[in-house]
């Protein structure tokens, strides 16, 4: 099988084309510049170094967030249009389950991490067999330290995978001293590529109906859903919008 | 496939600059093969206004849809499709993002050229689509993001010579319908009830300098927001239907005023109103008088072409395309895209 990743999902920009069990390219720039300038551009020139053309691909794989909402957008927009316009396969992959990957032969938990602000990160818990990597608690949108306060309890070391690790490595030692490893240079990058071979054990979805992950309403529709609730209560009613 | 001396252009348009998720499909710039939208509308009713992140996860739900029906209605396959036309600006920078990476995706996936089109221009280019364009022509763009005045010698060529220095026309429509307790979106409200009104109250006119076309009505809706405070302190009822109609009478002179002004400076042959507000009544009766006063040709589109939709953006990307303008796969959206 061959399979184009796309991941813009967050600062990390990555391409990749597998061919088979192969590489044939990939490429990743850890840059805040400009996704939407740099994507399809590094799309249409990863195709030409490749020596692939795209009518050859049979899956596409995108990173489908969370991370930052333009960032996710703009590459599940690409991967399902092309998808569609093709005729390929579409995947979409948890952006921190891809990271995740990056622990595979580490002995403990794997907690993957995107700043979220405010105090606040987009993270999960997963752990490896060392053939595969596999969840344990569900991603999620969490103040970090709360977050930390859950993993106190565990019993192993948690390696720590992520760029953005650079704004709360302080906080992480404090709350967990040696139990906490952080993940270095590469291992901090999501890799295309790994997504590319990651995508082909999943079941490949519609693209009319693909949508990004943001694990969160947008600020208007969560403020709008608190106020319906609060009506429905006020008005002795059990009903609410939100669960509809 | 038997190709004739004069090829037809195919162009396949997207938009979604705000809060219509939109595709069509275009021949020769005039003739609409499709033209689908998605609208957003009954989502952002329940905020009183667009709120963007809303419109962009809207955009990205119904993007691959919306192209694809156009295609469909228009019976026509890629092969048949000249190039892809897509807004740049101005708009909601999360909203453009969403048509213009579909776009690159198209125009990659099917090795055609990428058009980038100006969202003004599109409303120009709506008028295309149902009468010739006669030049040199002046065009009135009114929409809840836009109110400006466009001198235009030939195809393509754009001149700004007026625009609001504050607040778009339809902007101040949803305000003052806001404080009138009328529905959203308030503009259509507010033209319904003027129509009820006896004794249109009198609001100030900003004719600004002496000689200018640019538009003001920041200090109209101040004005209006005033007289309802007033009455609400003194505990009087108003009458909605001579606050709405006085309202309206104001915008509607102003810009009848100076756009037919424009019409004799410049010379033109041909008045184009286009835009969401081009669909008020009262603005298309007062406009019509005035155009026939001055004998000049007036078209305003019908109200599905004067709201946001692709087959604009696919007429005026028409004229970019022959004129062998392209985007390339860089292509960024641009909020605040100037018309040239
Ligand atoms: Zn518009």
């Amino acid at each position: 099988m061959n399979v184009l990743a796309i991941d813009s999902s967050n600062v990390v920009m990555g391409v990749a084309i597998t061919k088979g069990d192969t590489v044939l390219g990939e490429l990743i720039t850890n840059s805040k510049k400009n996704h939407s300038v740099r994507l399809m551009l590094a799309i249409e020139q990863l195709f030409i170094d490749a020596g692939i053309k795209p009518e050859e691909i049979d899956r596409i794989a995108v990173a489908e967030g969370p991370g930052s909402y333009t960032g996710v957008r703009i590459g599940v927009t690409i991967a399902k249009t092309m998808a569609w316009a093709m005729k390929k396969e579409l995947v979409g992959l948890s952006s921190l389950e891809i990271l995740a990957q990056n622990g595979l032969y580490f002995n403990g938990y794997l907690c993957p991490l995107f700043d979220a602000r405010r105090g606040q990160v987009y993270t999960g818990l997963y752990r490896s067999n060392s053939t595969e990597v596999q969840a344990i608690e569900s991603d999620r949108l969490i103040l970090l330290t709360d977050w930390l306060a859950q993993l106190q309890s565990l019993d192993q070391p948690i390696l720590f995978l992520g760029n953005d690790l650079a704004l709360h490595w302080d906080r992480i030692q404090a709350f967990l001293g040696r139990q906490a490893v952080r993940a270095r240079y590469t291992e901090n990058n999501p890799r295309p590529s790994t997504l590319a071979f990651l995508a082909q054990k999943y079941p490949p979805v519609e693209a009319h109906a693909f949508t990004p992950r943001y694990l969160q309403l947008a600020e208007a529709e969560a403020k709008w859903l608190a106020k319906q609730e609060q009506k429905g209560q006020e008005n002795g009613s059990l009903h609410t919008k939100s669960d509809d | 496939m038997g190709e004739t001396m004069t090829k037809n252009t195919m162009i396949l348009g997207i938009e979604t600059s705000c809060d219509e998720t939109a595709a069509a499909v275009v021949e020769n710039g005039t003739m609409i093969r499709s033209n689908i939208v998605a609208s957003q509308i009954k989502s952002h009713k329940r905020f009183g206004g667009v709120v963007p992140e809303i419109a962009s996860r809207h955009h990205v739900e119904q993007i691959t849809l919306v192209c694809e029906a156009a295609l469909e209605e228009a019976k026509v396959t890629w092969n048949e499709i000249d190039a892809v036309a897509v807004t740049q600006g101005p708009g909601l920078v999360g909203a453009l993002l969403v048509g213009i990476s579909a776009a690159k995706a198209l125009a990659f996936s099917k090795g055609i050229p990428l058009v980038a089109v100006n969202h003004i221009a599109g409303h120009i280019y709506a008028n295309r689509l149902v009468a010739d364009m006669h030049f040199p022509l002046v065009a009135l763009i009114v929409s809840g993001g836009h109110t400006e005045l466009v001198y235009m010698p030939e195809h393509g060529v754009y001149h700004l010579i007026g625009e609001t220095r504050d607040d778009a026309a339809g902007e101040a429509f949803d305000k003052v319908a806001r404080v009138l307790g009328l529905p959203y979106p308030g503009g259509p409200e507010i033209d319904r009830l003027s129509r009820e009104a006896e004794n249109p109250i009198e609001f100030p006119r900003a004719w600004l300098e002496e000689g200018s076309y640019d538009f003001s009505f920041s200090g109209l809706k101040s004005a209006v927001l005033n007289y309802v405070h007033n009455a609400e302190q003194r505990g009087e009822a108003i009458n909605k239907a001579n606050v709405a109609a006085g309202f309206q009478e104001s915008v509607i002179e102003v810009l009848v005023e100076k756009t037919l002004r424009a019409v004799g400076e410049y010379g033109a042959k041909q008045l184009l109103v286009a835009g969401g507000v081009a669909a008020n009544l009262g603005l298309r009766e007062k406009m019509t008088a005035a155009a026939q006063k001055h004998a000049v040709e007036l078209v305003i589109p019908p109200l599905k072409l004067c709201t946001d939709n692709a087959a604009m953006i696919a007429a005026a990307g028409t004229i970019n395309y022959l004129k062998g303008v392209r985007a390339d796969l860089s292509l960024n959206a641009n909020p605040g895209l100037q018309l040239t």
